[in-house]
C-alpha cells in the first residue's frame, strides 16, 4: 500500500504558502459565517463561487472546503452562545451545548466542541485517506430501501432526544413530520399544503424554519426577563474544560468520532444523522441520563465530533464517485466543473494530486481551525456581556440576512418571524423543538425512500425485510423503541399497583 | 485593459449611434443574469462561463444570482416583472418551454413577457444503464426491456427535470411504459444508478460523461444529430435505431419584454463574441458540448425556437399527464 507515498504528494501539493493561505482564508471565513445566525455555507460558497476562477482547481477545492468544515465549527459557536442552531448538524448542540453557557461553562463547551472536532477531524480525514476507495463501494450497497430503515431508526432516536415528556415529544415528530410534506409531490409533482404560493413548491427551508423557531423564539422568550443584561444565569467559570470535563468528553468523542465516519460516507448524505445518533448513543450510555438537556458536556462533545467526522468523510462520495451528497457538496462539483474538472471515478487516477492534496489540506485545516478557534473563544464568551438591547437586533438582522440569501426571496424572511412565533408558543406550553426539526430533515426523506424502494419492488413490503442491512437497521430501531418506551411503561404499571 | 473597454464602449456607440441614447452607453453599471437554478449545477456553469466572457466584452461586470425554486419558474417570473432596461436578464434552459405545458398556472406569460437574447448552447443527453445492464447496444436495450417491462426500472431527477424530459421521449419510442423512479436531483439518480439500484436513465452528458469515462456506467446513445467530441465512440439515436428520441437541453438569455431593441442588440452581440472565446470552447467541450453557430444566437433564431419547442413538447406532456402544479 502507497498510502505514504500518495499522502507525501498530497501534502507536498497542499504545503505551498499559497495553498496553506487559501486554506486559512476558507477556515476563517466559514468560521465566521457559521458564526453569524442565518448565513451558511452554500449562500457564502455561491457568492465566493466566481473568485475561484482565477485559482488553479486545488487552490479552489482547498479554500471552498476549507468554508463548509469552518462553518461546521463557527454553527457550534452560535448554537452554545445564543441557542441558534445556523445547521442541520447544530440543532442537537444547542441542547446542552446553550444550557452549559447560561450556567456560565460556555467556555468549556466551546473549547470540548473544538478540541473533539479537531480529534474527530483527523481522524476521518486519516479514513477518507486509507480506506475511501474501499468504503465507498460498501456505501453502494445502500439503496432505497436501506435509507428509508437508517431514516426509521433515526425518528425512533428522536424521541430520546427528549427530556421532558415522551408524548410531547412524539407530537413534535408529528407536525415535523407534516411541515416537511410541504412542497411538490415528487413523483406526481403535485402541489401539497402549499396554497398557490409559488415560493413553497419546493418545500420550507431548513435555515427559515430552525432560525425562527430557535432563533427568534429563543429571543422572544428571553425579552420577558428585560431585568437580565446577558444570555448568563450565572458568572463565567473558567474558559477552558476542566481535568473532569475531558474525562468525562473522552469516550464519547471517540464514539461520536466512529459514527460521524461511518454515516458520512453515505451519499445519501447519512451525515445529517451523526450528530443525533451520537446524542442518543451518550444519553442512553450515560450512567444518569437526567443530566442531558440541562448541560451535560457529553452532549456537547460526542454530537460535535460526530458532526466534524460526518463532514470530513462526506467527500469521500464526491472525491471518489464524484457524487455530491448535499448541496454543499454540489457546489464543489460546479467549482470543479468550471474549472474543467469532470467529477467521476476518474479523478482520483486522473487528477491523483487534487484528490491526495484535498486529504491533505483537511488536516491542514482541522488544526488552524483550532488555532483559530481557541483564542476566540474568550472573545465569544464575552460576546455573552453584550446587553440585549444590541445583541438581539444585531442578531435579527443577521438572521433576515442570511436567511434572504438563501433563496433571494422575502417571502421566506416572513416565514421566519411566523415560525418564531409559533416557536415561542410551543416553548410557552412546554413542547421541545429538536425532535420537530429532526422530524423536519427526515421526514422528506424517508418519504422519498420509501416511495423509491416500493416502485422498484413493485409494491411489495417485504423489500425492507428481504435485504440484511435493511432488516438490520429496523430491528435496531424497533430495539431502540423498546429501551425508550419501556421504563414509562413500568413507571405506569408501577403508579397502578400503588393505587 | 481599461482602455479596451473604453475603447469598445466607445466603438459600439459608434456602430449604434441610429438607436436610443440610453443604449450609446448601455452599460453603465452590472448587469444581473439570473440563474433559475441552484448555484454549482450545470445551468449555473454554463451561465458562469458565459457571464465571465460578457463582462469583458460589456465592461461592466455581468453577475449571476441564484434564484431557484419551482422548476425554474420563480426565477423567470422575477425577470418577467424586472425593469425591462437591460440591466436583468435570464438564463433558462428547456425548461422555459416546457414549463409552459407543465405548469397550468404560471406567474409570466412565455411567449410574450420576454424578449429573446440569442441561443447558448444544446447540451447533449446521454441513454446510460447500470454496469452490469444485459445489453451492450441500444438495439439490445430496448430488447430487453421490451421483454421485461415490469423489471426495469427508469430514473430521473424529479418532474419537469431534462431526465424526466427524454425518459418521457424514449418510453414513447419503444412504446413500453417503465416504471419510473424520480429522485430529487441528478446526484442521487446517479448515485442510484452507479450502485445499480435502478436500471436506465437519460441524462445531460454534463453529468454522465465523467461516470461514463470512468466505467462506473455502461452508454448506449447520445441524443443529438452529431457524436459528441468527448464521447466519439458512442452512437447518435438516430444511428442506433431510435431516431425519435432526439433532445438536446438548450439555453438561452432572455431579457424582460419592452427592453429597447439596441439593448438587446448590444447583449447579443456581447453573447455571441463570449460564444467565440476560446476559454468557453475548451470548457463547454469538456462537458460534452459545444457554443452554438453565430446564427443562432440571436434574437430572431432563439424566438422561433423557443415558440417550436413549446408546440413540440406540449402534446408529449399532455400524453403522459404529468403536471408540476
Amino acid at each position: 500500500m502507497d498510502i505514504f507515498d500518495n499522502l507525501a504528494m498530497g501534502f507536498g501539493a497542499a504545503l505551498t504558502p499559497l495553498n496553506v493561505a487559501l486554506c486559512f482564508i476558507g477556515a476563517l471565513v466559514g468560521t465566521l459565517i457559521g458564526v453569524l445566525p442565518g448565513l451558511g455555507p452554500i449562500a457564502t460558497i455561491a457568492i465566493l463561487l466566481p473568485i475561484t476562477f482565477s485559482l488553479d482547481p486545488l487552490g479552489a477545492l482547498i479554500m471552498l472546503a476549507g468554508i463548509y468544515y469552518g462553518a461546521q465549527y463557527g454553527g457550534s459557536t452560535t448554537a452554545i452562545l445564543v441557542n441558534m442552531p445556523g445547521e442541520t448538524s447544530a440543532v442537537v448542540t444547542t441542547l446542552d451545548g446553550h444550557q452549559m453557557a447560561r450556567q456560565g461553562r460556555a467556555g468549556p463547551a466551546l473549547a470540548m466542541a473544538a478540541l473533539g472536532s479537531f480529534f474527530a477531524g483527523s481522524v476521518a480525514t486519516f479514513l477518507v485517506a486509507l480506506l475511501g476507495p474501499l468504503l465507498v463501494g460498501i456505501a453502494q450497497a445502500f439503496g432505497p430501501a436501506e435509507y428509508f430503515a437508517l431514516m426509521v431508526f433515526g425518528l425512533v432516536g428522536a424521541t430520546v432526544l427528549a427530556s421532558s415528556s415522551i408524548l410531547k415529544a412524539v407530537a413534535m415528530i408529528f407536525v415535523g413530520l407534516l411541515l416537511g410534506t410541504v412542497g411538490s409531490d415528487i413523483e406526481t409533482g403535485a402541489p401539497r399544503l402549499t396554497f398557490d404560493i409559488a415560493q413553497f413548491a419546493d418545500g420550507i427551508n431548513f435555515t427559515t424554519l430552525a432560525v425562527g423557531l430557535f432563533g427568534v423564539a429563543e429571543i422572544l422568550r428571553n425579552l420577558e426577563n428585560p431585568e437580565q443584561r446577558g444570555v448568563l444565569d450565572k458568572p463565567i467559570t473558567g474558559l477552558m474544560p476542566t481535568l473532569a470535563d475531558i474525562k468525562a468528553s473522552i469516550l464519547p468523542v471517540l464514539r461520536g468520532t466512529g459514527i460521524g465516519s461511518i454515516l458520512g460516507i453515505l451519499p445519501g448524505n447519512g451525515a445529517v444523522l451523526a450528530p443525533y445518533a451520537s446524542y442518543t448513543l451518550e444519553k442512553k450510555l450515560a450512567k444518569d441520563p437526567s443530566r442531558f438537556g440541562k448541560g451535560a458536556i457529553e452532549g456537547v462533545a460526542g454530537p460535535e465530533s460526530a458532526n466534524n467526522a460526518g463532514a470530513q468523510t462526506s467527500f469521500i462520495p464526491l472525491l471518489t464517485l464524484g457524487i455530491p451528497p448535499n448541496a454543499v457538496m454540489a457546489m464543489m462539483v460546479g467549482a470543479m466543473t468550471i474549472q474543467g474538472i469532470i467529477p467521476g471515478p476518474n479523478v482520483m487516477t486522473e487528477r491523483p494530486e487534487l484528490f491526495w492534496g484535498m486529504i491533505a489540506s483537511m488536516w491542514i485545516g482541522n488544526a488552524m481551525l483550532v488555532i483559530i478557534n481557541l483564542p476566540l473563544i474568550g472573545v465569544w464568551v464575552r460576546l455573552l456581556k453584550v446587553p440585549y438591547r444590541l445583541l438581539y437586533p444585531a442578531v435579527l438582522l443577521f438572521c433576515c440576512v442570511g436567511v434572504y440569501t438563501v433563496n433571494g426571496s422575502y417571502v421566506d424572511v416572513i416565514m421566519v418571524a411566523v415560525f418564531g412565533v409559533v416557536g415561542y408558543g410551543l416553548l410557552k406550553l412546554g413542547f421541545e423543538l429538536a425532535p420537530l426539526l429532526l422530524a423536519f430533515v427526515l421526514g422528506p426523506l424517508m418519504e422519498e425512500n420509501l416511495r423509491r424502494a416500493m416502485l422498484i419492488s413493485r409494491g411489495d413490503p417485504m423489500t425492507f425485510l428481504e435485504r440484511p442491512i435493511s432488516l438490520g437497521l429496523l430491528l435496531l430501531a424497533a430495539a431502540l423503541l423498546v429501551i425508550v418506551l419501556l421504563p414509562s411503561i413500568r413507571r405506569k404499571r408501577d403508579e397502578a399497583f400503588q393505587e | 485593459m481599461r482602455f479596451k473597454s473604453i475603447a469598445l464602449v466607445a466603438l459600439t456607440a459608434v456602430g449604434l449611434a441610429a438607436g436610443p441614447a440610453m443604449a450609446q452607453t448601455y452599460p453603465t453599471r452590472p448587469v444581473t443574469m439570473v440563474v433559475p437554478f441552484a448555484a454549482g449545477g450545470p445551468t449555473d456553469t454554463v451561465a458562469r462561463l458565459i457571464a465571465q466572457e460578457m463582462s469583458g466584452d460589456l465592461g461592466q461586470q455581468v453577475i449571476i444570482e441564484n434564484v431557484g425554486g419551482a422548476g425554474g419558474t420563480l426565477g423567470a417570473a422575477r425577470v418577467a416583472k424586472a425593469d425591462a432596461d437591460g440591466y436583468t436578464v435570464l438564463l433558462h434552459h428547456i425548461g422555459m418551454a416546457t414549463s409552459a405545458t407543465l405548469y397550468r398556472k404560471l406567474p409570466y406569460d412565455t411567449l410574450g413577457d420576454f424578449a429573446t437574447v440569442g441561443l447558448v448552447t444544446d447540451v447533449p443527453m446521454t441513454i446510460v444503464a447500470k454496469k452490469d445492464f444485459p445489453a451492450d447496444d441500444l438495439k439490445g436495450l430496448v430488447e430487453h426491456v421490451k421483454k421485461n417491462p415490469d423489471k426495469v426500472t427508469l430514473a430521473n431527477a424529479g418532474v419537469g427535470a431534462a431526465s424526466h424530459l427524454c425518459g418521457m421521449l424514449l418510453q414513447e419510442a419503444i412504446e413500453t411504459p417503465l416504471t419510473t423512479v424520480p429522485y430529487k436531483g441528478t446526484g442521487p439518480a446517479m448515485n442510484d444508478l452507479v450502485g445499480g439500484q435502478v436500471d436506465i436513465m437519460c441524462d445531460q452528458t454534463t453529468n454522465t460523461t465523467g461516470q461514463i469515462k470512468g466505467g462506473a456506467i455502461k452508454a448506449f446513445a447520445v441524443t443529438t444529430p452529431d457524436r459528441v467530441a468527448s464521447l466519439p465512440d458512442l452512437p447518435t439515436t438516430k444511428e442506433a435505431g431510435l431516431p425519435s428520441v432526439s433532445v438536446a437541453v438548450w439555453h438561452g438569455v432572455y431579457a424582460p419584454k419592452g427592453t429597447p431593441e439596441a439593448v438587446v442588440k448590444r447583449l447579443s452581440a456581447s453573447l455571441q463574441k463570449a460564444l467565440q472565446s476560446d476559454l468557453v470552447k475548451t470548457r463547454f467541450a469538456e462537458l460534452g458540448t459545444a457554443p452554438v453557430a453565430q446564427d443562432r444566437a440571436t434574437p430572431a433564431a432563439h424566438a422561433a425556437h423557443l415558440k417550436a419547442e413549446i408546440e413540440r413538447w406540449r402534446p408529449v406532456i399532455q400524453k403522459a399527464g404529468v403536471y408540476a402544479d
